[in-house]
């Protein structure tokens, strides 16, 4: 009797154990601070790496996960702000979404500094990639030289000669220029800087015609692109172009049209690329918002599946247990395998699309791979 | 660098001039005949290029599509001036630059709210697209040619309106003394709407033929505003023939020091650097021509002493 007893009080406290540890668990909440784009010039950035994210957290049907989204107006001092009311009074866990490399700059080194982890979906300045990695700051993306070096490398494949290599004045355009150079094998006919948000390019259009360069490699995000395209389609200047996906993501391509047809472009992402999770990604993000995914989506939406496999298999709370599940990256990208180098920087394929029209819509495919398995080039000077 | 590629950057400069002058000449009019400066014109710039764009979506009329970006922009125009600007004009020049910077936000977010927020696609029409051959074997731009076609027009249009019209007689008078031209028995409040909307309807025939080659976004009519105040500045304020000629003066020189800078830095240093330090340099050229003009002459080119 005595000893039934003993056993039913055990089978009591080891479940109310289990219930208690239960109730933990789903308390146990994730707190998720988002920092992105959502107004001004370049919102449709960030409204794309949002609606990635949000759309693994909710695939994921995870409620343990909370999410808050704020707007930085493409400002790194609000950017700061936001930061610092997300550190200070949310309280979050692990921080994301930043856009633009001069706003991570601004509030990465400060959100890892204070023990929080970050994912970064987009930017990847060269500066976090080499002597200032840090434990807790991951890239989802790619290192900022990655999409350019690919394009110096297809340059090269495609035995092109004469280059003439034009990007805005500014560390991410100086940077592009470094790395189309670090792969390109042939000579640089011409290196032209433009200014940052120009959008009359009439005088590097005539440049370019009257040099010996047989292709033009440029690097020109967002507007600046758009302006570009329309104006070498409409000066009758032939030589063919190369560019990174920046200029031909899937946000951009209806507003250049026929202008961007058949040209070359370096991306680690594309809606072709052949696995199960990309085919349902691309399905699932066209079947809940209306419209094509960019790469900026799928990198939103790698990040968030990253951060879910992290919480399914380590509690946040043990910092150490979570950056080694975040390593791990056991996840299914939408690029196939995924793996992480030491800092913490994907490798990854790089390839070459080609702008086509599908009925009505303007979009990539793939047409080759530029770069196997690329790390970046600032890894070794990466001490973790 | 050869004589035709030189020819040709300086008609591009020239091409950017007149570019810019369809913008200024809006701002400088009403700058000139209320004294108001007002932030909001790149919006309604902006106003502009997205109706064209819609426009032409819609209709797939490039002439329609000019129209509309007209009738939206002056109808944007008119409407702010009843409701917001009306207010500001006896008030100093810092509240007016509070109040039309809210219009910015106003109708950035706006615009957004009703277009989203990716570009929209505007398109030069097939029979202004393409090179043609000028003399001399420079291939040049159609479309680029009709917009200095255009611009000249304007600027011709608008001598006209200010020296022969009943309506230019008013503006001027307007400027010189405004409780004068109301004791006059002249409607001084329906003279200024009617200013406001005209210079209105320029920015937005501006926003819609650049439109056409550049990219329709939210938040385009901003870098351009910068632009259009230095040439304004430099032509002096108010001056319509100051706007033409400050804005050529500024096309000019913003092209060749793009070109050029970097040409003269690579003399003597090696082709990144000097590519780099010419493009800064380049960027800065407009300012240091402003600079000079006002040493020069502090009221601009054409300004009233």
């Amino acid at each position: 009797m005595i000893k039934g007893d003993d056993d039913m009080k055990l089978k009591t406290l080891a479940m109310a154990g289990a219930l208690t540890m239960a109730a933990c668990a789903a308390q146990a909440e994730v707190k998720v601070g988002m920092i992105t784009t959502l107004s001004g010039g370049g919102a449709g950035l960030g409204i794309d790496v949002r609606d990635g994210f949000m759309l693994a957290i909710e695939q994921s049907g995870r409620s343990d996960i909370e999410v808050i989204i704020e707007d930085d107006q493409r400002k790194p001092d609000i950017a700061v702000q936001l930061a610092d009311k997300m550190i200070q009074s949310d309280k979050v866990d692990v921080m994301t979404g930043i856009i633009w490399s001069n706003l991570a700059m601004a509030v990465v080194p400060g959100a890892v500094a204070q023990g929080k982890f970050y994912l970064s979906p987009n930017a990847g300045p060269s500066a976090l990639a080499g002597k200032g990695c840090n434990k807790n700051y991951f890239n989802v993306a790619w290192q900022n030289d990655n999409l350019h070096e690919a394009a110096g490398a297809y340059a090269t494949d495609e035995t092109f000669l004469n280059a003439f290599i034009m990007a805005p004045n500014y560390p991410a355009g100086q940077d592009a220029l470094t790395g189309f150079k670090r792969y390109f094998d042939g000579n640089i006919a011409g290196e032209v800087y433009t200014q940052l948000g120009q959008t009359d390019y009439a005088a590097e259009i005539a440049q370019i015609r009257d040099s010996v360069a047989d292709h033009v490699f440029f690097f020109l995000p967002g507007g600046m692109g758009i302006s570009f395209l329309k104006q070498y389609a409409d000066s009758g200047v032939k030589k063919p172009l190369i560019g990174p996906a920046f200029s031909f993501d899937q946000g951009i391509l209806q507003a250049v049209g026929d202008a961007a047809l058949g040209v070359k472009n370096t991306s680690q992402w594309n809606k072709d690329i052949d696995n199960p999770t990309n085919a349902a990604f691309v399905a699932s993000f066209q079947e809940k918002y209306g419209r094509l995914p960019s790469l900026y989506a799928s990198q939103g939406f790698d990040t968030g599946n990253l951060l879910i496999s992290a919480v399914e298999s380590a509690d946040v709370a043990d910092q150490d247990a979570f950056r080694a599940a975040l390593e791990a990256a056991d996840f299914n990208s939408t690029r196939g395998d995924f793996a992480f180098g030491n800092n913490h920087h994907p490798i990854q394929n790089i390839y070459v699309r080609e702008v086509i029209k599908e009925g009505d819509v303007y979009t990539n495919k793939i047409v080759g791979t530029a770069l196997e398995h690329h790390a970046d080039a600032y890894a070794p000077e990466c001490k973790m | 660098m050869s004589l035709i590629l030189f020819i040709e950057q300086m008609l591009n400069g020239v091409q950017f001039g007149v570019m810019l002058f369809l913008m200024a000449a809006g701002l400088t009019l009403i700058f000139g005949v209320m004294g108001l400066i007002n932030l909001a014109h790149g919006s309604l710039y902006m106003i502009g290029a997205f109706a064209a764009a819609w426009v032409a979506g819609m209709s797939g009329s490039f002439v329609l599509a000019l129209i509309a970006s007209l009738a939206a922009a002056a109808a944007a125009g008119a409407l702010i001036e009843l409701t917001v600007i009306r207010r500001l004009y006896d008030r100093d020049h810092l509240d007016q630059v509070l109040a039309t910077f809210a219009l910015i936000l106003i109708f950035s977010e706006g615009t957004r709210w009703l277009f989203g927020s990716f570009p929209l696609f505007l398109e030069i029409p097939p029979y202004l697209s393409g090179p043609v051959t000028l003399p001399g074997g420079i291939e040049y731009p159609l479309y680029r040619l009709a917009i200095i076609g255009v611009g000249l027009l304007v600027a011709a249009g608008l001598f006209a309106l200010i020296a022969r019209t009943r309506i230019g007689i008013q503006i001027r008078a307007g400027e010189a003394d405004r409780e004068m031209i109301a004791a006059l028995g002249v409607n001084i409040s329906a003279l200024y709407t009617i200013v406001f909307a005209l210079g209105a309807a320029l920015a937005g025939l501006a926003g819609a033929l650049i439109g056409a080659i550049q990219s329709v976004q939210v938040g385009m009519g901003e870098p351009v505003l910068i632009l259009a105040f230095v040439v304004i500045v430099i032509g002096g304020i108010g001056s319509i023939k100051g706007a033409l000629v400050g804005a050529i003066l500024v096309g000019l020189t913003d092209t060749l020091g793009r070109v050029l800078l970097p040409a003269v830095f690579a003399q003597f240093m090696a082709p990144q650097a000097a590519s780099s330090v010419g493009s800064s340099l380049a960027s800065m050229s407009i300012y240091i021509l402003m600079a000079g003009v006002l040493v020069m002459r502090p009221s601009g080119l054409f300004g009233k002493a």
